[in-house]
């Protein structure tokens, strides 16, 4: 399921595309740059696939796993190009987005396995990694919700006078809520950076992309009506993601305007893991089979790198085996630490509380026995 | 102490706010050029400039959830809903992102939001716009809820809630935005979660927030003029945190106690102050708790019924003297 704006590319066809990775912002990536951007996407993918096998143990995560494995260009390619301004906030497919703005795999394993080290101190669970300090500001759980916050993260950079943006994720089954509708106005209204990225996998949970919404060229295009510049691309090439993100970057830097991006792509897995019908179901197996096969963003930007002279079989093995080791030390990590104390429940619902300022100790907050 | 309208005395906190900390930014619809739909607003766009004081189109969940991602980010945004009934239309944002953020960061997040505006019945709007969601939004651990009923209340209240760092509901009422108060003129501060004593008494407790505090009082005067019955007024002001010590307090020196309460009587403010009264101050109450409520019926527009609908000075003065 390809958005409808977006050309077919195949694994052979890219590889001899150059129009992508001789945008400037490509040219200036170094041979070591681009092993990076391997190795994050390599390990995004690790870390859910031990996640997997750990959700699937039925021991030590409750709740959904929404898996980004196929999608791992996106968040890879996007993040890797924003500064110490720019700011990041997605929805509840957001493991990929915290690795790639900087949280470690530990904290991120922990917080799946409810333990106090995860990273909300297992608080939030698989939808909700935060990482403020990353300029990650999560990891939510109401379909189109974030769009909102992302439009007022970038207001607030503005506010501050700071030459910044902040990147809001969402996927295609987002595009018709209302609040996203709203926001587009609002951000095109007040010129605010932010830019709206819906990464199109084609399914919203089970109801398909011709199924769920109307639109007439592509879902980025319906920004068209909100005065916002829009554009499609494809997820599959790390070089394009990177180069028309920039140019949305950039539009946001300088002339303090929004921007709509549809990044083609697709999910191997379930809408969360739970998800019998994925297979075979609303969509054939066969279909699932031709992405892997044919537009993984990893094996094509694997073949790149070859074709490019970088990347040999060896190095890509050591990339592999060093994700792997470290998701599965992420895991035995998870696994040793500590659960949060009965009495966590209470802390960290109300600022003024937990510092213990006059504020938080006047008055009843609580209202258990 | 000048005496000036409710609506001047919030007028008066945004004021001090907005020129105390950069970070302040009041938002909402009409709240600008128009001068604020009930003038709270009135000259601070003209005073402060757009980046301090902006109008946001009829959006309510984008302007919201605008408002969430900012102070998320460290801004202050002060931002109106024209009636509180319309947070309906951002209830998402304001449950789910203001109100559990901080909770599913692990702390790592606080949402310094204040979102204000009225919230009362009695202006024969229909049901749409008479709800007093304090006791939706109370419900909701993460929220902070307040109801001031006077002038004096509101601007020390407002300032508090401006300066708090975790999200604050704050229910004004139209019907009170033209009334006088004594306000001082020095700078001073209400912490919230501090009910306030509007009349003592040693007969009965009448408990209340909001406008029916006013109520309570009128009918206090009722009770001691005409039955010789000297009611105690407590004003909750701050729904959560709640003065838990206050009300126990009360119960402990009067024995019996009416709650008046706009809310319609299901999962009320009012019923959460029983359970809490009984729980903890059962054997000092000499008769069952009594509720004065809205009717339990959407809020009608006739006039003159919707007048019966709210609670009402004789309906507290009857059930005063039922207990008798």
């Amino acid at each position: 399921m390809t958005a409808p704006c977006a050309p077919d590319k195949t694994m052979e066809t890219l590889a001899e595309t150059p129009t992508f990775a001789d945008a400037e912002i490509n040219r200036k990536l170094s041979a070591d740059d681009k092993l990076d951007l391997l190795r994050e996407m390599v390990r995004i993918r690790q870390f859910e696939m031990v996640a997997l096998s750990n959700f699937q143990k039925g021991i030590h995560m409750g709740g959904f796993l929404h898996l980004y494995i196929g999608q791992e260009s996106v968040a890879t390619g996007t993040i890797s190009l924003l500064g110490d301004n720019d700011h990041v906030i997605t929805a509840y497919r957001n493991h990929g987005h915290a690795l790639a703005c900087g949280m470690s795999m530990n904290e991120c394993m922990a917080e799946l396995f409810g333990k106090a080290t995860g990273c909300s101190k297992g608080k939030g669970g698989s939808m909700h990694f935060f990482a403020p300090d990353k300029n990650y500001w999560g990891g939510h759980g109401i379909v189109g919700g974030q769009t909102p916050l992302g439009l007022g993260i970038a207001y607030g950079v503005k506010y501050k006078g700071l030459k910044g943006c902040c990147l809001c994720y969402m996927g295609d089954g987002a595009v018709n809520q209302g609040a996203f509708h709203e926001s587009q106005n609002l951000a095109s209204l007040w010129d605010i950076p932010v830019i709206y990225i819906i990464e199109n996998n084609g399914y919203s949970m089970g109801t398909s992309l011709s199924r769920s919404s109307a639109y007439k060229k592509c879902l980025a295009a319906r920004a068209e009506a909100y005065n916002i510049e829009w554009d499609v691309i494809n997820g599959e090439d790390l070089y394009e993601v990177r180069a028309k993100t920039q140019i949305a970057i950039d539009r946001a830097h300088n002339e303090s305007r929004p921007t709509v991006l549809e990044i083609d792509t697709y999910r191997y897995y379930g809408h969360s893991v739970s998800d019998a019908k994925h297979k075979g179901g609303y969509r054939d197996e066969e279909e699932i089979e031709r992405y892997k096969r044919d537009h993984d963003p990893i094996q094509l930007w694997k073949n790149r790198l070859t074709t490019e002279g970088i990347l040999t079989d060896e190095i890509f093995q050591k990339i592999e085996s060093e994700a792997k080791q470290e998701a599965r030390a992420a895991a035995k990590f998870a696994e040793e630490s500590p659960l949060p104390e009965p009495a966590d429940i209470f802390s960290d619902v109300y600022y003024e509380v937990d510092k213990d300022t006059e504020a938080g100790r006047t008055g009843r907050h609580f209202f258990n026995d | 102490m000048a005496l000036i309208e409710y609506r001047e005395a919030l007028n008066q906190a945004f004021a001090e706010e907005i020129e105390r900390d950069p970070n302040v930014v009041l938002l909402g619809e009409e709240v600008a050029e128009y001068d604020g739909a009930y003038k709270v607003t009135r000259g601070l766009w003209k005073k402060y400039g757009s980046k301090r004081v902006a109008d946001t189109p009829i959006s309510e969940a984008a302007f919201i959830g605008m408002g969430v991602g900012a102070a998320m980010l460290g801004v202050r945004p002060v931002m109106e809903l024209m009636f509180w009934s319309f947070c309906t239309v951002a209830y998402d944002q304001i449950v789910n992102n203001a109100g559990q953020i901080r909770y599913m960061s692990g702390g790592l997040i606080n949402c310094p939001i204040v979102l204000r505006g009225p919230a009362n019945g009695g202006t024969n709007v229909g049901a749409t716009h008479s709800h007093t969601p304090e006791n939706w939004l109370a419900a909701i651990p993460g929220l902070k809820v307040v109801c001031p009923a006077t002038a004096y209340d509101a601007k020390g209240l407002m300032k508090t809630a401006i300066r708090d760092n975790d999200p604050v509901m704050f229910m004004e009422n139209t019907t009170l935005y033209g009334e006088k108060w004594e306000v001082p003129e020095e700078e001073y501060l209400i912490p919230l979660g501090k009910a306030d004593i509007k009349r003592e008494g040693s007969d009965i407790s009448l408990i209340a927030h909001g406008r029916s505090a006013l109520i309570a009082l009128k009918a206090a005067e009722v009770l001691a003029s005409e039955h010789n019955i000297n009611a105690e007024v407590l004003d909750l002001r701050s729904i959560r945190p709640l003065d838990e010590e206050a009300i126990l307090n009360t119960v402990r020196k009067t024995h019996r106690v009416v709650l008046v309460d706009e809310n319609k009587p299901f999962c009320a403010v009012s019923a959460q102050v029983t359970t809490l009264i009984q729980e903890k101050a059962f054997d000092d109450l000499d008769a069952p708790i009594h509720r004065v409520c809205s009717l339990d019926a959407p809020q009608i527009y006739s006039p003159e019924l919707e007048k019966l609908q709210l609670p009402t000075v004789e309906r507290v003065v009857q059930k005063v003297l039922s207990m008798a």
